[in-house]
């Protein structure tokens, strides 16, 4: 194997790792959602139902991001996969 | 995680067509989906008895559910987005009976996503009439200026749908794949609940939701 080939599998495996830094943002958006739903659960106990679903489905669109980061990550280590069969 | 890297495998041909497992799996919970539905609905009553009364409460909380959620007047939504629902739950959930979830196939998750792209253009279109559909496109909120922009948010819709369920359920494949090569006995069985059960009632439930409200926002004229 040529030592490029080997250099381009290498910076694919941890282009993947760098990526995969964007867990970050969901982390953070996702955690903030969550805490801005207790808040409003124990304000208004009654409405908690309309809050979970709004809840999830804010928590699922702040999540794209990471999805976006793991499709790439993914892609990255088949192309690695490949060159090194 | 080496099954997961290489994705689908082509299980046989048929006529030259190669059929990979996406394909199959399609067939096989397609296959569940009207078996279950010809057999719960064949022999209804006007009083309803055993199963009808669990199909009945199924339906009944679809539509309310899609009457909750787009507002009064789109129980003619009910159907697709139940549909949706059963499918993309089936898909998620067949990585329990050890078989590649469809929806770990950009195949599948970005013709959901289609659809979806051209119930929201059509049902735009369809409410605003032509001319404001246009209008809406390439004079708001600033003329010309905005167009690209606009035209640009409303492709990256169906394709944030689609990776949103792929990497969801692909991710779950991936990790349980991980866990199978390290301890292959009790230890997956509790993660299998969280990746296969939680993840994919939940992905299942977000993608008909956002769809629901893409096509409710689209239909809203001011």
């Amino acid at each position: 194997m040529e030592f490029t080939e080997l250099a381009v599998a290498a910076f694919a495996v941890l282009g993947a790792g760098i990526a995969m830094i964007a867990g970050l943002g969901p982390g953070i958006g996702q955690g903030y959602a969550a805490g801005k739903g207790v808040e409003a659960v124990g304000r208004q106990p009654e409405a908690r139902g309309s809050i979970i679903t709004t809840m999830i489905l804010g928590q699922a669109v702040a999540e794209t991001t990471g999805i976006y980061a793991f499709v790439i990550a993914f892609i990255l280590i088949g192309v690695a996969n490949g060159i090194l069969g | 995680m080496e099954k997961a890297l290489q994705g689908p495998s082509v299980v046989f041909e048929i006529f030259g067509i190669p059929i990979n497992e996406t394909i199959l799996n399609t067939w096989i919970i397609m296959a569940i989906i009207i078996l279950a539905a010809y057999l719960i609905s064949r022999n209804f009553d006007r009083i309803p008895k055993g199963t009808q009364n669990v199909a009945e409460a199924i339906v009944e909380s679809l539509n309310d559910f899609t009457v909750s959620t787009m507002g009064k007047g789109s129980r003619w939504f009910a159907p697709y987005a139940g549909t949706i629902l059963i499918f993309i739950f089936f898909a998620n959930i067949s990585g329990l009976f050890a078989l590649w979830p469809p929806t770990a196939d950009t195949s599948t998750t970005l013709g959901l996503a289609i659809m979806t792209f051209f119930l929201i253009q059509f049902n735009g279109i369809k409410s605003k009439g032509i001319f404001n559909y246009i209008k809406g496109i390439v004079w708001e909120p600033i003329p010309i200026i905005f167009a690209p922009m606009n035209i640009i948010s409303e492709l990256a819709t169906p394709v944030s749908l689609g990776f949103r369920l792929f990497g969801n359920i692909l991710a779950g494949v991936v990790v349980m794949g991980m866990i199978y090569s390290v301890v292959p006995i009790g230890i997956p069985v509790p993660l299998h609940i969280y990746f296969d059960l939680f993840a994919g009632v939940l992905q299942s439930f977000i993608f008909t939701m956002l769809t629901m409200v893409f096509v409710s926002m689209a239909m809203e004229t001011e």
